[in-house]
């Protein structure tokens, strides 16, 4: 083998210490996602819970979970059902390492919006090896809608974060951030925010898209994962919605650019802005039926993200950049 | 250093699960060790400094994994059960190709002369490949490309069960059928 070509370096990544501070930081923001939906569930419910009582329910539960027994269950593929649920989580970290957390990012990849893509499209494959593992009909039921899903959303999340690239000629996550100084995404691309937002609750299963761990089924794809397993799977769920969550900040929205505060607090507030939006349409919205999720997806958002990527590259090459 | 280890363990992962393919029992499984064996090749190509290239192989080998267990297990094997079964037919033959083919090309990696590098490699060799390969046919690739993936979703949304048949019926100029409240 020959001398190897280093990749394309980064500028200016975070130094290499952060890699072991990321999964803490994702968690963190996983957990008071949890404690804001547990405290709307709560008031939902007609019993609302104080911010403490809320912010300890994902510690609870997390507990009870870590001493409760594992299923087991007759002839399961025991390899993928464990992998399955492991790798939800793990995906959810990698896709993180792209996020720029303020100016920089852990791993500032030239090539940083495929590899988010790739990351969270692992995800697809997760769900469906812990809807087979179990040997049971209702998570087998889970794991194949979740695919149905993944076809029905993949394709315009894929042209919902391509426009953002093309707005910014670049696939580098810093420089789609740099291309918003003056004008975020948001307001030349609309239709590729509401897109990727729509998608991004698709890709983490995530009411109205919830069919795949359905209550009709049974819980679907986590129907019979407990205890500990069932820790990792839910928790890698919280951090996939968080991070899907979370990258449309640098994308859309702006990234760490605005006036006063440093880049890590804009970072941070737009964040929790973006989630506090999902949360709340996760309590106001009732499960989309897959089939006809697939349809509108296809016949009306597909040739509306073309229109929206046509309309990005005119403004581009109107602006005096492409070729 | 870390380089040259690097390589040598998405070889061998790249090798090792690809054997798996024929050693594992279940589908399911021999499809999800193909794709470790595919992502374990993403990694060599990474590690060839072709990011992009690297990043797709990853991307679109799980989606085309995941998509090909759906359809292997409906067409091939009693979706209701995980009973053992292969994914191969005359495992002998087949086993011999993969291994043989393996053989002939790692035996010309190391009989051939290769050439001393002249030049150094471009900053983005993943843009000099696709410079190379298409460079006055980009335009028409593009389009190509285009038309290609508007032919496959309308082939889907024309062939879907519960398209414009179940909406209209067989006559597609009555009008809605109704029945299903659309």
């Amino acid at each position: 083998m020959g001398e190897p070509v280093p990749l394309p370096a980064a500028p200016d990544a975070l130094p290499l210490w952060w890699v072991l501070l990321l999964p803490v930081l994702v968690g963190l923001a996983a957990w008071a996602t949890t404690a804001l939906d547990s405290a709307v569930t709560a008031r939902a419910s007609g019993r609302p819970i104080g911010p403490v009582t809320a912010a300890l329910t994902p510690v609870r539960e997390s507990a009870r979970l870590l001493v409760g027994q594992r299923r087991r269950t007759l002839a399961a593929d025991r390899v993928l059902w464990r992998l399955g649920a492991a790798v939800l989580p793990v995906a959810a970290v990698l896709a993180a390492a792209v996020l720029p957390l303020g100016s920089r990012a852990v791993a500032d990849l030239s090539v940083g919006v495929v590899w988010f893509n790739a990351m969270e499209v692992l995800a697809w494959a997760a769900v469906w090896m812990a809807g087979w593992g179990a040997n049971s009909a209702l998570s087998l039921v889970g794991g194949y809608r979740f695919v149905a899903q993944g076809l029905a959303y993949e394709l315009p999340h894929m042209f919902a974060i391509i426009t953002a690239a093309l707005g910014a000629e670049s696939l580098r996550i810093t420089d789609i951030v740099a291309a918003q100084e003056d004008l975020w995404f948001v307001a030349i691309m609309p239709v590729a925010f509401v897109v990727y937002l729509v998608s991004a609750a698709a890709m983490a299963f995530w009411a109205p898209f919830d069919a795949p761990v359905g209550r009709d089924l049974a819980g679907g794809a986590a129907a019979e994962l407990s205890g500990v397993d069932r820790l990792v799977f839910a928790g890698g769920r919280w951090l996939l919605t968080v991070v899907t969550a979370a990258m449309a900040v640098p994308l859309f929205l702006g990234g760490g650019t605005g006036p006063w505060l440093p880049a890590w607090l804009w970072v941070a507030v737009k964040t929790a802005a973006v989630l506090a939006a999902m949360v709340w349409l996760r309590h106001r919205l009732p499960t989309v039926r897959m089939d006809r999720w697939t349809e509108f997806s296809w016949i009306v958002l597909v040739p509306l993200m073309i229109a929206q990527a046509l309309v990005v590259a005119l403004v581009v090459l109107g602006g005096g950049g492409g070729m | 250093m870390a380089a040259t280890v690097l390589f040598w363990v998405l070889a061998v992962a790249a090798v090792g699960f690809g054997f798996a393919v024929f050693r594992l029992g279940s589908m399911a499984q021999v499809t999800f060790a193909l794709l470790a064996s595919f992502l374990a090749v993403a990694g060599l190509v990474l590690l060839l400094g072709l990011g992009y290239l690297g990043v797709v192989i990853a991307l679109m080998m799980v989606i085309e994994m995941v998509i090909m267990a759906v359809f292997m297990i409906m067409y091939m094997m009693n979706p209701a059960g995980l009973m053992p079964m292969a994914m191969y037919h005359n495992k002998a033959g087949s086993m011999t190709i993969a291994v043989g083919t393996f053989a002939v090309l790692a035996a010309g990696i190391l009989l051939v002369h290769w050439p001393v590098r002249r030049g150094v490699p471009p900053p983005d060799p993943t843009f000099a490949l696709g410079e190379a390969l298409m460079s006055g046919q980009m335009l028409t690739m593009m389009t190509l490309g285009v038309a290609l993936f508007a032919t496959i979703v309308t082939c889907v949304v024309l062939a879907t069960n519960r398209g414009r048949y179940d909406r209209f019926g067989d006559d597609l100029r009555s009008g809605p059928a109704g029945g299903d409240g659309r």
